[in-house]
């Protein structure tokens, strides 16, 4: 669905994305792993159409991605969940979601608009309860169900979700995990996800990338780089054996 | 049955990223981790990450049995010893033993292999599969053994040898896979005949061959004496064991499990690439190997890619038969000649067994001089029946010359008396080098 080859993405003089390659398959959920700085976000912001790649080629669909602009990659079904959710926080949680379907709205479609409204409500009940408040009173879990049920109102075939973990506890963590997978389980999204939290990430994935300094290091199927020893050093927190 | 047709039936585009991105990822890896391959990349101004194409590979220098030889035992390990889940070492068919380690994700993968190819030659769950290979630092016995189980299957690990243990235990548990080298399967063929045990008493359905090259005309004599459906598979220690590639039920060549492995064809000499369908040495590239990635491996092995789409739904590439070593190639009178043509010819004459030895010496006047000792039918022994005798070693003697382009001379022996092997047959002895 999304095929990314040899993408090299500067920030100035940084080279941020060294030769990239990754796809990302029809109802696959895929994760980016890595630490700080190693590229991760950079390579979303780049399929999103936010930042231009220096060199290389991305499809999504058959579409060349590289000269699209942000807003028509969304058309295509393509939208992003930025990392740090990004919410209108004085604005109430419903707008906050319409806003998702911005550039959908037209005189006379407003019915189909709450359908989709009422699709997300029952996808995330908690937002349905507080669909009249501001958007700034919800906890970090609600926002960050908040921000994907804004992606979902532009109807996406596939979500880029940039640290949907980052700042929660442990088990809101889990939670929003845990709807991640229903997405792709109960409406065939496909997923690309970036998040620093490896385990939480290769636990729903079912592919993987790591990334390290821009570069692509290790790739494969999840279960594989769980088991890689590379990757519970750096990335699971697993201490060496005899070490621990 | 297509064990893993998300991979073995992908698309040959999505095929194509798919190796690209594992190609990347496995230089990247191979040059911070393997000084070998890093000294190699400096030398030449080869920088791991400016791969763009898979047809960059041809850059690189190739991997030879002897650069492993030389970073005996862990030399070209890219994981530290600890990580390592599994040691095996090549047979040694040509010199000294290489070690190759596998982590815990390598043996998954592998069994995942072999199992395809067990499916692939026909293996479900339901079988019971005999496993004649040798168990222990050899690869193939643990390769199919893991395979084996990964499918599903019930798996007898009855190893290689004890031949008429072998057949009670074919009898008694009622076998329905067999898996040794196509040389044995012939002995024991040989062996039931001796103890009157008949082949269609048996429950035996299919059976996996390989770790010797072998010609059609063994298959079908294979195939009848041991009513079962043979398929060909090809594997290489140095590289991972069996598993590398193996034949489906069409039985039209070796589909390369090209998720793991970036294969070329060279030429031997050169070292360039063969044009499409052209017989050379196989080289491969370890796409996903976590703990001994190799870089353009000379296999030694002799094949060629085979053309077109095969009708089993695989997309996986083909390579024909393989024909041979580079290093069994014998060169005679300026000839190349290898034994699997020899061998070719004798299945297709009537009266001789596919058992033969060639001996290759220099004679008085320094020319070359080829024998093939070949054993003959029982009948043409009895008798006296010299007249026979003679005019099967004309026919074979005008074949051999008019197709191989060297003349040899032909002797026919009593049948088993030439050494029956129980792992990979010595079809040859060239005195000229002693």
């Amino acid at each position: 669905m999304l095929v990314v080859t040899n993408l090299d993405v500067f920030y100035g003089r940084i080279h941020a994305v060294r030769r990239a390659s990754l796809h990302v398959g029809k109802g696959e959920i895929v994760a980016l792993i890595g630490g700080n700085g190693a590229g991760k976000t950079t390579i979303l912001s780049t399929v999103s159409g936010l930042i231009r790649p220096r060199e290389g080629s991305l499809t999504f669909d058959g579409h060349d991605l590289g000269r699209t602009r942000p807003e028509k990659v969304v058309r295509l079904g393509l939208s992003h969940v930025p990392e740090g959710r990004r919410i209108f926080k004085p604005m109430s949680v419903g707008d906050n979601l319409l806003l998702g379907a911005f550039h959908r709205a037209k005189f006379g479609r407003r019915a189909l608009l709450d359908q989709d409204l009422d699709a997300v409500y029952a996808l995330f009940p908690k937002l349905a309860e507080r669909r009249a408040q501001a958007a700034g009173t919800l906890s970090g879990g609600e926002q960050q169900m908040l921000a994907i049920g804004r992606a979902l109102m532009a109807r996406p075939r596939m979500l880029l979700l940039d640290e949907p973990g980052m700042g929660l506890a442990p088990n809101i963590m889990s939670e929003i995990f845990r709807h991640i997978r229903a997405l792709r389980d109960e409406m065939a999204l496909t997923v690309l996800l970036v998040e620093q939290n490896a385990k939480q990430a290769l636990r729903i994935a079912d592919r993987g990338y790591v990334l390290e300094t821009g570069r692509i290091i290790l790739q494969g199927p999840a279960e594989e780089l769980t088991e890689n020893r590379d990757v519970q050093r750096a990335y699971l927190g697993r201490e060496q054996d005899g070490q621990a | 049955m297509i064990f893993e047709p998300e991979y073995e039936c992908m698309p040959r585009a999505e095929l194509a990223q798919l190796q690209l991105e594992r190609l990347q990822a496995t230089l990247t890896r191979v040059a911070r981790n393997v000084p070998l391959y890093r000294a190699r990349f400096e030398a030449a101004g080869i920088d791991p990450d400016e791969f763009r194409s898979l047809d960059d590979v041809k850059r690189l220098p190739f991997t030879t049995k002897a650069d492993i030889r030389d970073n005996y035992p862990y030399g070209l390990f890219a994981v530290p010893l600890r990580e390592v889940v599994r040691l095996q070492a090549s047979s040694g068919t040509t010199g000294k033993p290489t070690v190759v380690g596998y982590t815990k994700n390598d043996v998954k993968r592998w069994a995942r292999m072999a199992a395809r190819l067990l499916a692939a030659g026909g293996v479900t769950k339901d079988d019971l599969v005999q496993v004649a290979l040798t168990y222990g630092l050899f690869t193939g016995g643990f390769g199919f053994h893991y395979g084996a189980e990964t499918l599903g299957a019930s798996v007898i690990p009855a190893s290689s040898g004890g031949t008429k243990r072998q057949i009670m235990i074919m009898q008694d548990y009622r076998t329905t896979v067999l898996i040794c080298t196509p040389s044995y399967a012939l002995n024991l063929a040989d062996t039931m005949d001796e103890m009157g045990v008949n082949a269609n008493s048996l429950s035996l359905r299919w059976g996996l061959f390989g770790a010797e090259s072998w010609s059609e005309g063994m298959r079908q004599e294979i195939e009848s004496r041991l009513k079962l459906t043979a398929t060909d598979n090809y594997g290489i220690s140095e590289v991972m064991g069996p598993g590398v590639a193996g034949e489906c039920l069409e039985k039209n060549g070796l589909h390369v499990n090209e998720d793991h492995f970036l294969l070329e064809v060279v030429h031997p000499a050169s070292g360039e690439a063969v044009a499409p369908g052209e017989v050379g040495e196989l080289v491969l590239t370890s796409l996903t190997k976590e703990a001994f990635p190799v870089i353009r491996f000379r296999t030694g092995d002799l094949t060629r890619l085979l053309p077109g789409v095969c009708p089993c739904g695989r997309t996986l590439a083909r390579i024909g038969r393989l024909l041979g070593r580079t290093d069994d190639m014998l060169i005679i009178r300026g000839v190349n000649v290898f034994p699997s043509q020899v061998e070719a010819i004798l299945t297709e004459v009537e009266g001789v067994q596919p058992h033969y030895l060639i001996v290759v010496d220099r004679g008085p006047d320094h020319l070359d001089t080829a024998t093939v000792q070949v054993e003959a039918d029982p009948r043409l022994f009895v008798d006296d029946r010299v007249g026979a005798q003679e005019e099967i070693i004309r026919r074979l003697q005008k074949r051999l010359s008019s197709e191989l382009g060297v003349s040899f001379a032909v002797k026919l022996v009593e049948p088993k008396s030439l050494t029956r092997s129980e792992g990979k047959a010595r079809r040859v002895v060239d005195k000229r080098s002693i």
